[in-house]
């Protein structure tokens, strides 16, 4: 019986890495080696990666990927948990009101806007710039993040608000000397969550970053295998590249990455 | 006390303006003016259009690519939700007992999760592609003859959905974990006792008990093999012809190639109501059958 556990264990695992496995001995092989996507290469070579970073512009990919993210992640978490605060403390009619209207946005894909949402940056010039990029970025992460700062507020006692107000805190030095920083372990989920999309993001990007020094890697490896067709071990190793930053830091903060989606769903 | 701090806590709500000033410009104003844009024949650049009423939306009625594009979408939908579901179960359920280096397994499983979809598919591709595809090399093996797989529109509709569960089945998974540990284990004693065995004990305990987590899988699973479209356009880029198309990359090329502004931008209000009409009813069914304990 235990052998039999084991053997489906392990099963599981080289099935889902086959694809990894597959992707890794393509971006290893010399070009012109035929040999099948199966066997690993013999003869290991690096041109792949370097073919791929030169030509599919990925080093200024990466940057720009590093920019868009970090200041959108900012501003989610600052807006965000700046909007969840009376939203959450204060659930009178109205808010409530704009509670769902802020969680309904939820539910809108992006996409279905993404016609008037095209014309109205092209009309504010905002077309292969980073801060159009970031700020439709935000407003679309910004649901989610609203919807795990509200969840988690309401679980912090109102005592402490009130025992704050009598040591003579003002409202806003409530908000940012006792409830901020209680909000730390909803924050990293945050950041993670929201981070991942925006990193990988490729509907927005398509559209809005299409000249090479603003584009990120989704859209920069988009184009290199339009150009590169025939190239395939380039693609490869240029997918080994995009991937490898993210999975990084999965492998070392993997408790967090499962941990912060757990909560983000289970909490809904 | 509370009183004087409820009253006075309106001066709060500025905190939320600029959230909304977010969600005004980015969403809500190009929402209705998505509205507007639908009855118009613009082309998506020009200064000239003039309004047409309601024929970018009885056009479609008529278009056969639409019918395709929305059966596939209902196909990318459901289907990725009943896989990943039904996988999502099953991995839960065998990770759930004493095994040793089961925590690598599941950091494997959900690996994919954290990639672009884009590069997933690219990486999918691989298997799929004519010629020189993994795939195929493994036919070859057996003598068969390559497949063409991509070059199916229904065939590659099933690949693409498959490749979706293959990438978000870590996500269900994880959440069915959770809602596995939450289940008190002294119910499954009781069962026992009463002499149940697995089957009875997993359909009067383990499933009741996971709806909750089974809501949150169904509806985040719909909407996103609803929207799906990073993987298509890595795939198939929704060909042949329209075969493998979504609404999503619908309207990007009705958009960007076939420059139809008008119908691009009907063809998003009526995929909004249709996505938002899906997750509600699946959200408010599936809440019906949940149970507390």
């Amino acid at each position: 019986m235990k052998t039999i556990k084991y053997s489906i264990l392990t099963l599981m695992g080289i099935v889902h890495l086959i694809p990894f496995y597959i992707l890794l001995s393509m971006a290893l092989k010399p070009s012109d080696d035929t040999s099948s996507k199966w066997v690993f290469p013999t003869n290991m070579t690096m041109d792949n990666f370097t073919n791929a970073w030169n030509q599919a512009h990925l080093s200024q990919a990466l940057v720009n990927n590093f920019i868009i993210t970090f200041c959108s992640v900012i501003l989610i978490v600052f807006i965000g948990a700046f909007a969840s605060y009376p939203l959450s403390r204060f659930p009178t009619k109205w808010n409530q009101f704009i509670y769902l209207l802020c969680i309904s946005c939820l539910i809108v894909p992006a996409l279905t806007i993404l016609v008037p949402l095209y014309s109205m940056i092209v009309d504010l010039g905002g077309i292969n710039t980073y801060w159009a990029a970031i700020l439709t970025q935000v407003t679309f992460q910004l649901p989610l993040t609203i919807f795990l700062f509200t969840g988690f507020i309401s679980s912090v006692p109102k005592e402490l608000d009130e025992a704050g107000l009598i040591d003579g805190c003002n409202k806003f030095a409530i908000f940012f000397r006792i409830i901020l920083p209680l909000l730390k372990p909803i924050t990293a989920t945050v950041i993670i969550l929201t981070g991942l999309n925006v990193w990988n993001d490729y509907q927005f990007s398509i559209f809005f970053l299409q000249r090479v020094s603003v584009q990120t890697i989704p859209v920069a490896l988009s184009q290199f295998i339009s150009q590169f067709q025939n190239q395939i071990s380039w693609v490869a190793a240029g997918c080994v590249i995009g991937m490898l930053p993210v999975t990084i830091l999965y492998l070392f903060l993997q408790k967090y990455f499962i941990r912060g989606l757990a909560d983000g769903a289970v909490k809904g | 006390m509370k009183r004087k701090m409820l009253s006075s806590s309106t001066i709060l709500n500025v905190m939320y303006i600029p959230a909304l000033i977010f969600f005004a410009v980015f969403i809500f104003y190009p929402f209705i003016e998505g509205i507007r844009i639908s009855f118009t024949n613009w082309d998506g650049y020009s200064q000239q259009y003039s309004y047409v009423g309601f024929e970018k939306y009885w056009a479609m009625l008529s278009d056969k690519n639409i019918g395709t594009t929305i059966i596939n979408t209902i196909i990318f939908g459901f289907g990725s939700t009943i896989l990943q579901n039904v996988l999502g179960l099953a991995y839960a359920l065998f990770l759930d007992q004493q095994l040793r280096a089961k925590g690598f397994v599941r950091t494997i499983v959900y690996l994919p999760v954290i990639i672009s979809s884009l590069i997933m598919g690219y990486i999918w591709y691989f298997f799929f592609q004519f010629d020189g595809g993994a795939v195929n090399d493994i036919l070859a093996l057996f003598g068969a003859q390559p497949v063409d797989w991509l070059a199916s529109g229904p065939r590659a509709v099933w690949i693409i959905t498959f490749v979706n569960t293959f990438q978000f089945m870590g996500v269900a998974m994880t959440i069915f974990v959770a809602g596995l540990q939450s289940i008190p284990k002294d119910y499954y004693e009781a069962a026992s006792i009463d002499g149940a065995n697995w089957w009875s004990k997993f359909k009067n305990i383990t499933l009741p008990l996971l709806m909750p987590a089974i809501t949150v899988n169904v509806v985040l699973n719909i909407i996103g093999g609803l929207k799906l479209f990073d993987v298509i356009v890595a795939m198939t880029n929704g060909g042949p012809g329209y075969a493998s198309s979504s609404l999503s990359t619908m309207m990007y090329n009705l958009y960007f190639a076939r420059q139809d502004a008008g119908y691009a931008a009907a063809l998003g209000n009526v995929m909004f109501l249709f996505i938002a009409i899906v997750s509600i009813t699946s959200l408010i069914l599936l809440k019906r059958k949940e149970v507390k304990l």
